[in-house]
Parts: structure tokens; C-alpha cells; sequence
């Protein structure tokens, strides 16, 4: 059934965005990632403009995250406090993102850095990801295997201390809203909720628990994800809400099915494969770079020098 | 030789007239939730004060044009290893949608004099005045945009696709595609003869959003806070009924 975008100004099919929607609100539920750094290439390819596909998936993900969260708050697997913390830092990153994100469009080069920014902490996060959950595997095979003990690195000596109970942790609050504000400047300019960066922060720089750290990680995403559809819609006018109702009911399913699947899952397992699909992701969008085009040239819209 | 003729019928064409009387299947289309896509037929008849002027055959070309737009073409370019636009140039004036349907191959039904003078092909309607002189091979940017548009369907020659009958009745088909853009569309006919336009007729049809499109669209632009706030709301009941729907399923 085909269905015409308001703003998009295309026809696509329904069907396919509800499925689409389905699969990636799954892998939201799952790993604590809002989707974003999947879905924005996969309307790309499917015709959606750019900055259309952009600020309507950040609605998308504010539906399934919340729907997600919903599931993790009955499990009473969601540090408030924590993620209030992150919050804090993550609004202001992303506010201070946007200044840079409009500077560099100025520049001209935009594109490219936001592609260049997704290869780099894609191919990062992910390698480190893969490396570690696969020691963590191989680790618990072994049954006479020392338990690993966690060091006191710099988290521990630094001032304002404060106790995240949910998570097991008596920490500084700067290394928190140290990870927000980092998350909230990269989230803004590469256009999604961050989660794929701030889950990995969360686990190896905080030292939170992996079943913690999902439901956490998809709370403060709700309110960063809100502010950032408010921001293209005032300013860009680039939400078209038929396309994002499509994508949201497929994605809120999902969501919920992902919570399911993540709880019956070993912490390792989880965290290796979102560490294969970083990678996956980070591969294609490297070739993608690396490949002569088929096409050499593109179409914007003109006028605007 | 074939100015001489053409430039004698020019002069002789105002006394033996052949007019256009023209009719639409539609003169507006209006896009809703389902639209996918619409049929224009443009179907006429030529009218004459005394019997048809010796020479070729009379042809038709049809023109349906979307609204004029400048577009900015970039081209990527290999550096450091790495695929990235470099040169961009600015087409000053492109239409959105563009078909041209003529009764005969293109080649016989018009010089490229009269192309030029009508701007009826392609190439002829894109007005580019002139690309940064730092830019190398700045006519491949508008080969480019015509390229891109015909694999979008957005560009369409439909060469031979006019029926003609008794050099008096006319009727051609254009396709609009699915992903169309508002705004007043121009269908042009010509009526050549050896290549010469003997006639034209322009009329419009008016595309634009309607009903719960058209609403959408108004609101996103009027009150963006509002619609902003409308999509947060959306998003969060969803959310919201999903878990109590999956809730309820469990129990």
C-alpha cells in the first residue's frame, strides 16, 4: 500500500516502514540504542531526503525508547539518578553541537565529517566492544578462571561523590556528565540519540552493570531525542509525522518484543553482538567512502548561497 | 535550403491558420494520503480557416512542466582516498517534472532553431547562465541533473507517444510519477510543420496537497512548535499503549 509524505514529499510503501520500524524498535529494545545510526542510512536508501529522514527518525526513536523504558522501569533496571546525571550533560552537549553542526555547515563540508564521525566511533566502539565481550565469552568458559576485580582508576578519586544505588556505584558525578556532554555534541552532529556511544561509555568508563546501563541509557535518550525533533521542526520544518506514525508503530512493537529477547541474554552475548553490528554498520558506511560512486553527482536544493 | 522554407512558411503561416483546441482529462490533481501517481491525457483538435498548407506533415509535441526551481548539482571527487563533493554548481533553473511527448522522432518534428527559440527539449528548458570559472567540464553538471531526474522519472522523452490522426485530432498520455511536488504545472502544446511551430497553446494544472496532507503540511509550516509538540505527543502514547497492550498480552 502505497502512502504520499506530507513533508517528505514521496510516496513510499507502507508496509515497509512498518517492518522496517519493527526491526530496528527490536534492536532498540535490546541493546539500549535508540536506532538511529541504523535507521537514518536505511531511509536514506529508500528515498527519503536526507534531512527529512534525519529529524523524523529522531521521533521514531523517542516512541520506541520510551516504549522500551516502560518495560525496563517494571524490571526496576533503570538508574534514575544516573541517567538524570547523564541528562544533564547530554542537553548541553547537544545544544552545544548544534552551534558547532550549523558552523560546519557554513563551511560546507558537513556531509562528509558526519560520515567520517560515524566510521571513526563506529569502527572504534565497535572494535573495543568486540574484543572485550569476546574475552568476557571465552572467560566464563573457562571455570577456574580468577574473577576479574574491578580497579580503582580516576572514577574513584575525584570530588562530588554521589551514590547510584541501581547501578552498585559511589562515584564522582563529573565523569557522568563528562560522558553526557561528550555524547550530546556527537549525538547533535551526527543526527541520532547517541545511544550506540553511550551504552559502550557507560559499561567500560563508568563500570555500570550491562542490564543497568540499557534501560538508563534509553531514558536519557527519550529527552535528548525530544529535543532535537523540537529543533527540526521549528527550524527546519523537516518532521513529517505520517512517515514518522509508520515507522513509531512498528518501532514501539519492537521495542517491546527487544526488551524480551535482551533480559533472556547473557550480558556478553548482548554487548558482542551490538559490537557486530557497529562494526557491520561502520564496514558499510567505510566502503561507501572508500568505492567509486555510481553516481559522481548529487542534487540539492539551490538558492541557498 | 531548409531555412529558405522554413523562413517562406513563417511568412505564409498567418494566412493558412492552424489553431490548437485543446481539452484536459483534468485540469488539477490533488494529492492525497494515497496518491500514487496520476494519468494526464491531453487530447485536442486543429482548427483551420482553409484547407491545410502544403508541406510535411503536421506534428505535435506536448510539454507538461513542473514549476521552475534552481538546484544545486555537486560532484564528488576522489581525495585522500576518499570519495567527497568538491565542485558544486548552481543550475539557475530547472523544472521539478518534465515530459515532452511528440508525434514524430524529435529530430523530424523539430529544428533546433525553433528548440532553442521555445525551449521545448530537455536540455533547452534547464537554464544554467554559468557555472564558477574554477569548475572544470561545467556542462556535465547539467548532463548530470538531466540524468538523474530521467532515473527518477522525473524527466520524461517520449518520442512518437503523440497519436495524430487526419492531421486534425490529436491526444497524448503523460504520467505524473508518485513523488511529485506542488505547484502550478504548464502543459504546452506545439503544432510544427517541418519542423516549424505553426501554433502553440499553454494552459495549467494545479497540483497541490488536499485534505489531511494539505493540513499537515500548513501546520509544520505555521505552527512548528505546536506540530513538534503534536509529534512528541504521538510518539509518547504510542509508546505508552505498546506497553500496556504487551502488559495485558503477558498476563
Amino acid at each position: 500500500m502505497q502512502i504520499y509524505l506530507p513533508i517528505a514529499e514521496v510516496s513510499v510503501n507502507a508496509f515497509l516502514l512498518l517492518g522496517l520500524g519493527g526491526l530496528v524498535g527490536i534492536l532498540s529494545g535490546m541493546f539500549g540504542v535508540g536506532g538511529g545510526f541504523l535507521m537514518t542510512p536505511l531511509l536514506f536508501f529508500i528515498g527519503i531526503p536526507p534531512p527529512v529522514a534525519v529529524a523524523t527518525e529522531a521521533v521514531q526513536i523517542v516512541a520506541s525508547s520510551f516504549s522500551g523504558v516502560l518495560a525496563h522501569l517494571r524490571r526496576k533496571t533503570v538508574d534514575l539518578r544516573m541517567g538524570t546525571v547523564l541528562l544533564i550533560g547530554g542537553l548541553t552537549g547537544a545544544a552545544v553541537g548544534v552551534v558547532l553542526f550549523n558552523y560546519l555547515k557554513s563551511l560546507g563540508q558537513v556531509d562528509l565529517l558526519v560520515k567520517l564521525c560515524y566510521v571513526v566511533f563506529l569502527g572504534i566502539i565497535g572494535g573495543l566492544m568486540f574484543v572485550e565481550s569476546w574475552r568476557a565469552i571465552r572467560r566464563a568458559k573457562q571455570v577456574n578462571a580468577p574473577p576479574v576485580r574491578r580497579k580503582h582508576g580516576l572514577v574513584h578519586a575525584l570530588p562530588l561523590k554521589m551514590k547510584f544505588r541501581v547501578s552498585g556505584l559511589y562515584i564522582s558525578v563529573i565523569p557522568p556528565l563528562l560522558v553526557g556532554l561528550l555524547v550530546g555534541i556527537l549525538a547533535a552532529i551526527m543526527g541520532v540519540g547517541g545511544g550506540f556511544i553511550m551504552v559502550p561509555a557507560m559499561i567500560y568508563l563508568l563500570g555500570m552493570p550491562t542490564k543497568v546501563v540499557i534501560g538508563t541509557s534509553l531514558f536519557q535518550i527519550i529527552f535528548v531525542t525530544a529535543f532535537t525533533t523540537m529543533l527540526h521542526a521549528t527550524t527546519n520544518y523537516t518532521v513529517d509525522i505520517v512517515l514518522a506514525v509508520l515507522l513509531l508503530v512498528g518501532g514501539v512493537i519492537g521495542a517491546q518484543i527487544g526488551t524480551r529477547i535482551g533480559v533472556k541474554m547473557k550480558a556478553e552475548q548482548l554487548r558482542i553482538l551490538l559490537a557486530i553490528m557497529v562494526l557491520l554498520v561502520c564496514g558499510k558506511l567505510a566502503l561507501d567512502l572508500l568505492l567509486v560512486p555510481s553516481e559522481l553527482y548529487s542534487l540539492g536544493a539551490g538558492g541557498g548561497h | 535550403m531548409l531555412r529558405l522554407i522554413a523562413a517562406l512558411f513563417l511568412m505564409v503561416s498567418p494566412l493558412a491558420a492552424e489553431e490548437i483546441v485543446l481539452g484536459l482529462s483534468r485540469d488539477e490533481v490533488a494529492i492525497t494520503a494515497t496518491f500514487n501517481g496520476s494519468d494526464v491525457m491531453i487530447f485536442g483538435a486543429v482548427k483551420r480557416d482553409a484547407p491545410a498548407p502544403n508541406g510535411g506533415p503536421l506534428e505535435v509535441i506536448i510539454t507538461l512542466s513542473g514549476p521552475l526551481e534552481p538546484v544545486l548539482v555537486r560532484r564528488k571527487e576522489r581525495v585522500l582516498g576518499i570519495w567527497a563533493n568538491t565542485d558544486a554548481v548552481e543550475v539557475d533553473e530547472a523544472p521539478s517534472f518534465y515530459a515532452v511527448a511528440t508525434s514524430a522522432p524529435m529530430r523530424d518534428v523539430l529544428t533546433s532553431v525553433e528548440d532553442l527559440r521555445y525551449g521545448i527539449s530537455i536540455p533547452r528548458v534547464i537554464r544554467s547562465v554559468g557555472a564558477p570559472s574554477d569548475v572544470e567540464n561545467a556542462e556535465t553538471f547539467t548532463e548530470a541533473l538531466i540524468r538523474i531526474r530521467a532515473a527518477a522519472g522525473l524527466y520524461q522523452v517520449l518520442d512518437s507517444q503523440v497519436d495524430m490522426e487526419e492531421e486534425t485530432l490529436f491526444r497524448g498520455q503523460i504520467t505524473l510519477p508518485a513523488a511529485l511536488t506542488e505547484g502550478n504545472y504548464s502543459a504546452h502544446i506545439f503544432l510544427t510543420r517541418d519542423g516549424v511551430v505553426v501554433d502553440d497553446y499553454e494552459t495549467d494544472i494545479a497540483v497541490f496537497k488536499a485534505g489531511l496532507e494539505r493540513w499537515l503540511y500548513e501546520m509544520s509550516r505555521n505552527q512548528p512548535f505546536w506540530y513538534g509538540i503534536m509529534s512528541l505527543m504521538i510518539a509518547i502514547s504510542a509508546g505508552w499503549l505498546a506497553s500496556a497492550a504487551f502488559r495485558i498480552f503477558q498476563r
